[in-house]
């Protein structure tokens, strides 16, 4: 169960989440829809813990992100913008690492560790240095890190970025398969992506909510009946003014 | 405490994943001996003691210790994995200590690494032991501070050259409070209370109070509290961090 409640955050004289109002319940998987610039990684951040809000708060499993952090992010998965992980690592060391933070034990770490890796096809580099691997390889090692604990709740930034076909139909296969336990939020691009494995969809603009509902709600609003279509209309665009 | 010994256990192996363990060790074994034998004419003094060996600490510290700290936050900042370690649910003073902890231990590596250089004294005379352990006690304390130092400034910044940089200049300033060109240069209009509690923060002072025998807790408390407060102001910056 992830709520946020009027979430707002301003860089300088730039709002770049306003006012944010949203419940994601177990078993749904929303996809976060905007254009670059949109909120949508603030808002992420903030609901991780990685910034402070300037108003408004997060609650993860009703633990509050800015006053309850540390038990708000044990049931949190969190795949950041670009999956950074310690390139001098191997992905065994670094699951490693983050079980032993995750303060799982050495069975249930090595356990988890297997299952993680299964889960996102790591075998083959398990035990290569992180830099040394592909982008879509790195991109699985943050999702097998996000992963790794069971959480109840999973926030992944542009989980299929850098991905090939084959692997984006992987990892959205191992999405719809965790998704009825969990409280999952994706963030993305891609349109397609989202009427694939999303239950809920949202489309901000400027932090703010534009249009939510299911995938196929949003598509019959659109003029052709496409996903696209309404994207286009709701949301400002900056290189519309280089177009006119 | 676990989540300060997974954040050390990985931050001390990250020393060893590159070849940046054995080029720091090689550099400060090396600067050691040839301060202690050729520039300090250890073998001229014809005193089998360790005097002068550590009388060129502080000024080694001064470029060895930056070094060391410089990566610990600036390096994961630059890649982005500060995002994912501020949102693993490790506490911020935890997350603090370990990495010091980490540079710390390595520090004390490198310093223990330096035993042939007792092991000659103890071959050519008789030194007093004692005192010697004691002055090895001091230079460690020493270290932790220049390194709490290093680390704070780390934080402060996504570049590691900046990091280095800044560190050695807030480093001198400590080192150099006592030194002849400090104390001569404000002696002459700026009244003597001030001059003493300037007098009473350099690191040369305390540390030659060490070495010279006079295991006083004043000079160790000194190097203890100074390092807490750099601590301290490094998990203030991290934190500051989170307001964007």
């Amino acid at each position: 169960m992830l709520e946020i409640d009027s979430l707002t955050k301003r860089f300088d004289a730039v709002t770049a989440v306003a006012g944010l109002c949203l419940t994601v319940r177990p078993g749904e998987v929303l996809g976060f829809l905007g254009p670059n610039g949109a909120g949508k990684t603030t808002t992420m951040k903030m609901v991780t813990g990685f910034l402070v809000p300037d108003g408004g708060a997060a609650r993860i499993c009703g633990h509050d992100i800015v006053t309850d952090t540390l038990a708000a992010q044990k049931t949190l998965g969190y795949l950041p913008e670009g999956a950074p992980a310690y390139g001098e690592m191997t992905p065994r060391e670094f699951l490693g690492f983050i079980a032993d933070v995750r303060g799982l034990s050495a069975v249930a770490a090595s356990a988890a560790c297997e299952l993680a890796v299964a889960r996102t096809s790591l075998e083959s580099v398990f035990d290569r240095p992180i830099e040394t691997l592909s982008k879509g390889f790195r991109r699985r090692v943050g999702l097998a890190q996000a992963i790794l604990h069971d959480p109840e709740v999973l926030i992944l930034d542009e989980p299929t970025d850098g991905l090939d076909p084959n692997q984006k139909h992987a990892v959205r296969d191992l999405i719809r398969l965790l998704s009825p336990a969990k409280t999952i939020v994706i963030s993305t691009h891609l349109l397609e992506e989202v009427e694939a494995i999303c239950s809920r969809a949202i489309i901000i603009d400027k932090g703010r909510i534009v249009a939510d509902g299911t995938p196929a709600e949003l598509a019959a609003r659109g003029p052709n009946g496409k996903l696209d279509d309404l994207f286009r209309g709701l949301t400002s665009s900056d290189v519309s003014g280089a177009a006119a | 405490m676990n989540a300060v010994s997974a954040v050390f256990r990985r931050e001390f192996a990250a020393y060893f994943a590159t070849p940046i363990a054995f080029v720091f060790l090689v550099i400060f074994l090396v600067a050691m001996g040839v301060f202690t034998f050729y520039v300090g004419h250890y073998f001229d003094m014809g005193v089998a003691d360790l005097t002068v060996f550590f009388s060129y600490h502080p000024w080694l510290y001064l470029f060895l210790m930056p070094a060391l700290a410089m990566r610990l936050w600036a390096e994961e900042k630059r890649s982005g994995s500060i995002e994912l370690l501020l949102t693993l649910p490790l506490p911020v003073w935890a997350t603090v200590l370990g990495k010091f902890l980490a540079a710390w231990a390595f520090a004390g590596l490198a310093l223990f690494l330096t035993f042939p250089v007792w092991l000659t004294t103890l071959y050519l005379g008789a030194p007093d032991n004692g005192v010697v352990l004691a002055s090895y006690i001091g230079s460690l304390l020493m270290a932790g501070t220049y390194l709490a130092i290093g680390a704070a400034v780390s934080a402060a910044t996504t570049n590691q050259v900046i990091a280095f940089v800044a560190a050695v200049a807030v480093c001198f300033l400590f080192t150099a409070a006592g030194a002849p060109i400090v104390m001569e240069s404000l002696s002459g209009w700026a009244p003597a209370p001030l001059v003493e509690a300037v007098a009473s923060f350099s690191f040369l002072t305390h540390f030659s109070a060490i070495t010279e025998g006079v295991i006083d807790l004043r000079d160790a408390i000194f190097f203890l509290s100074l390092t807490s407060l750099f601590l301290f102001a490094n998990m203030l910056i991290v934190e500051s961090g989170k307001g964007g």
